[in-house]
């Protein structure tokens, strides 16, 4: 059951004493030929769980770098059934990986719940996170998954109170997405030690690992994250690699690019 | 769907009218739109709250708005009396500011101290920084580039107001875009920041509190048609792009079942072509800006801008209470092009000696068809929701004129 490689994959993570390293791309970006590379390259140099964006129109959670990827794709004609095709293609070779697809509703509503969990569960995605859909809405998404065991990832923020995080731990399964700072993605940083007992409380009520994300970017942050939390998630910064290779006329670049910051994130993770 | 026992029984307690509305936001403003919920329930409860706002109604806005007996716009189109509900004439020149005031008001008993704020044609921008500015608090207003472009008399008024002004280039650079950076500002400053939405859209509770707020233009309609012919209305009508000032004046009316609920919508150069603003008319159910509504959008589920010269209308979505009032055949929508709103624009000028806002220009002119179903001894209340000194140099743009 797709759930159960995300369980497997912590239980490795954790036998070998470490955090996870959770990476983000833009499914499409700038077309999917490049995308199929990065993710491969962000598996061999050490990606653990991998997040596959799929690109909305109106992206109102992200921050201008994944704003810029979402129009990429979109341009080159991206649509929801691309992704989840990118995503079978990946998982043709990788039987271990978990994928995460995270997104907006409106796509996911359109294509139908039933019809999604069917096609996602086909494709090899494993849980998705749907920025739009908080617990009070998600439950007929969630009801569509149950047959097929796709997990529904959900997030908890620093304004998440004690009482609500009951509520977002109910029905949660995979992991849990703590979001750093109260912002849109790319932007601002955390103390760890501020976030830590947001984590810790995360972590005790839903009995779930607890990856942390948003304004992660470098080796150094993302050991200091690796202290409090089960995994990390790095985003926006990959993203912005495509924008550099893409700037500077390197298109084919693209993959060394990302699998060069997936090696030193994975790296400092391994030191942490 | 739950059983349908009146039509005042909604939004349910998950924000629901029917399927639609609800509160898809990322999880960062749960915490925030619960606690607005609980706020405004308690302000409904509260008389100093009520008081206040009538009393601000009353002397700053200049409420009750007149309903007035558009005479020759009747004899025009030869069929019902033709009532126009004025709300052109209070301060700032639209109904947007009956929702502004009670929504900084609860900003206040809140305590928070900068108001943000997403606008089309600019009216609700004006109308946030004038509140604003009334109270000495900081505004953001957040409006698409284009919009910046085509509406330059409001981008000053709101500059000399002082609020600050940040154009949004995303997308098309309309309304929708600048509701979406508006969100992202929302998530980004969630202490001190509270997000004044203009129209009955967003997540729950924001449709139901600009309903209600606006809900003030139906109440003084039927208290004086009342007074003034004795008995209720056989048809309200109004333009709609979100929907606020439609479901104000709808709203007192929607259980008095022998009064047509007439909406406009705008459609641009036409449906046909693609490029419109008319979500109930040619959009599909779907998820945006924290509800589920109608909306124009793609075989992918991507949202499609809208297009429609009147920038107040100018939004690929509607708020949900008006899907809902469609799904159920409780109100009609219709839809006006760019041109026919432009003529109406000159119609009303010329026979009525008032120059309305684009935006009820579209209502006014699907009258004729309207009238045509009506007989000679009905009664007609259509919403003259904006004045149209912020068009004029639109229009005499699309006019060929030089002024």
């Amino acid at each position: 059951m797709p759930t159960q490689r995300i369980t497997d994959r912590f239980d490795k993570v954790r036998a070998e004493g470490r955090a996870a390293l959770v990476t983000y791309m833009m499914a499409g970006d700038p077309d999917i030929e490049a995308s199929f590379d990065a993710l491969c390259a962000l598996r061999d140099n050490g990606a653990d769980i991998i997040e596959l964006g799929a690109p909305f129109t109106d992206p109102m959670a992200d921050g201008p770098a994944i704003q810029m990827a979402g129009q990429r794709s979109l341009k080159a004609g991206t649509t929801l059934a691309d992704v989840l095709a990118l995503a079978a293609r990946f998982r043709e070779d990788d039987r271990d990986t978990p994928l995460i697809l995270m997104g907006y509703a409106n796509p996911v509503f359109h294509m139908g719940y039933d019809a999604f969990a069917e096609a996602a569960a086909k494709s090899g995605i494993d849980g998705t996170i749907i920025v739009d859909l908080p617990p009070e809405e998600d439950h007929e998404l969630r009801q569509a998954y149950e047959k097929y065991g796709i997990s529904v990832i959900r997030l908890a923020t620093p304004t998440t109170s004690e009482k609500r995080i009951a509520k977002v731990a109910e029905g949660a399964s995979g992991f849990l997405y703590y979001v750093a700072v109260a912002g849109v993605t790319g932007a601002g940083s955390a103390d760890p030690e501020d976030i830590r007992d947001g984590v810790e409380r995360a972590r005790r009520v839903s009995g779930l690992p607890v990856c942390v994300g948003f304004g992660v970017r470098t080796g150094e942050q993302a050991a200091a994250m690796a202290r409090i939390a089960d995994g990390v998630v790095v985003g926006s910064a990959f993203v912005d690699h495509v924008r550099l290779a893409l700037e500077s006329g390197a298109s084919g670049s693209i993959a060394a690019r990302v699998g060069g910051l997936a090696k030193e994130l994975s790296t400092a993770l391994k030191s942490a | 769907m739950n059983k349908l026992n009146t039509w005042d029984q909604w939004p349910d307690e998950n924000g629901r009218f029917g399927e639609f509305g609800g509160r898809y936001v990322a999880e960062t403003l749960m915490p925030l739109i619960l606690d607005l919920e609980e706020e405004y329930r308690a302000a409904k409860k509260d008389p100093s709250f009520k008081a206040q706002m009538e009393d601000l109604w009353a002397h700053y806005v200049g409420r009750p708005s007149p309903l007035y007996h558009a005479e020759r716009i009747s004899e025009h189109f030869g069929g019902p009396k033709i009532y126009f509900k004025r709300d052109e004439l209070n301060h700032t020149g639209a109904h947007k500011i009956n929702n502004c005031l009670g929504q900084v008001l609860l900003a206040m008993r809140m305590g928070k101290k900068r108001i943000i704020a997403e606008t089309g044609a600019g009216q609700h921008g004006v109308a946030t920084a004038t509140v604003c500015a009334r109270f000495g608090l900081q505004c953001v207003v957040f409006m698409g580039a284009t919009d910046v472009e085509r509406q330059k008399p409001n981008v000053f008024r709101m500059k000399l107001l002082g609020a600050e002004i940040v154009p949004v280039s995303s997308g098309t650079g309309t309304l929708k875009d600048a509701m979406n950076e508006a969100l992202r500002d929302w998530v980004t400053n969630i202490d001190n920041t509270f997000y004044c939405i203009g129209t009955a859209a967003g997540p729950h509770p924001y449709p139901e509190l600009v309903r209600d707020f606006q809900s003030v233009i139906g109440r003084e309609a039927k208290e004086q048609i009342l007074e003034r012919e004795g008995r209720l209305p056989d048809a309200v009508m109004a333009c709609i792009g979100g929907g606020s000032n439609a479901i104000g004046l709808f709203h007192p009316f929607i259980e008095d079942e022998g009064v047509r609920l007439i909406g406009v919508e705008a459609s641009g150069h036409g449906i046909e072509t693609g490029q419109h603003a008319a979500a109930l008319n040619g959009g599909k159910p779907g998820i945006l800006h924290g509800n589920k509504t109608y909306l124009l959008q793609t075989e992918d589920g991507q949202i499609i801008d809208a297009h429609s010269i009147s920038a107040g209308l100018d939004y690929p979505g509607i708020g949900p209470e008006h899907a809902f009032l469609r799904d159920t055949g409780r109100a009609e929508y219709l839809t006006c092009t760019d041109k026919e709103a432009l003529e109406a624009f000159k119609l009303c000028t010329r026979l009525e000696g008032i120059i309305p806002a684009l935006e009820p220009a579209h209502a006014i002119a699907r009258l004729g068809d309207v009238c045509e179903t009506m007989d000679k001894d009905q009664i007609l209340i259509m919403n003259l929701c904006g004045r149209g000194d912020k068009d004029i140099f639109s229009v005499a743009e699309h006019l060929g004129m030089d002024i």
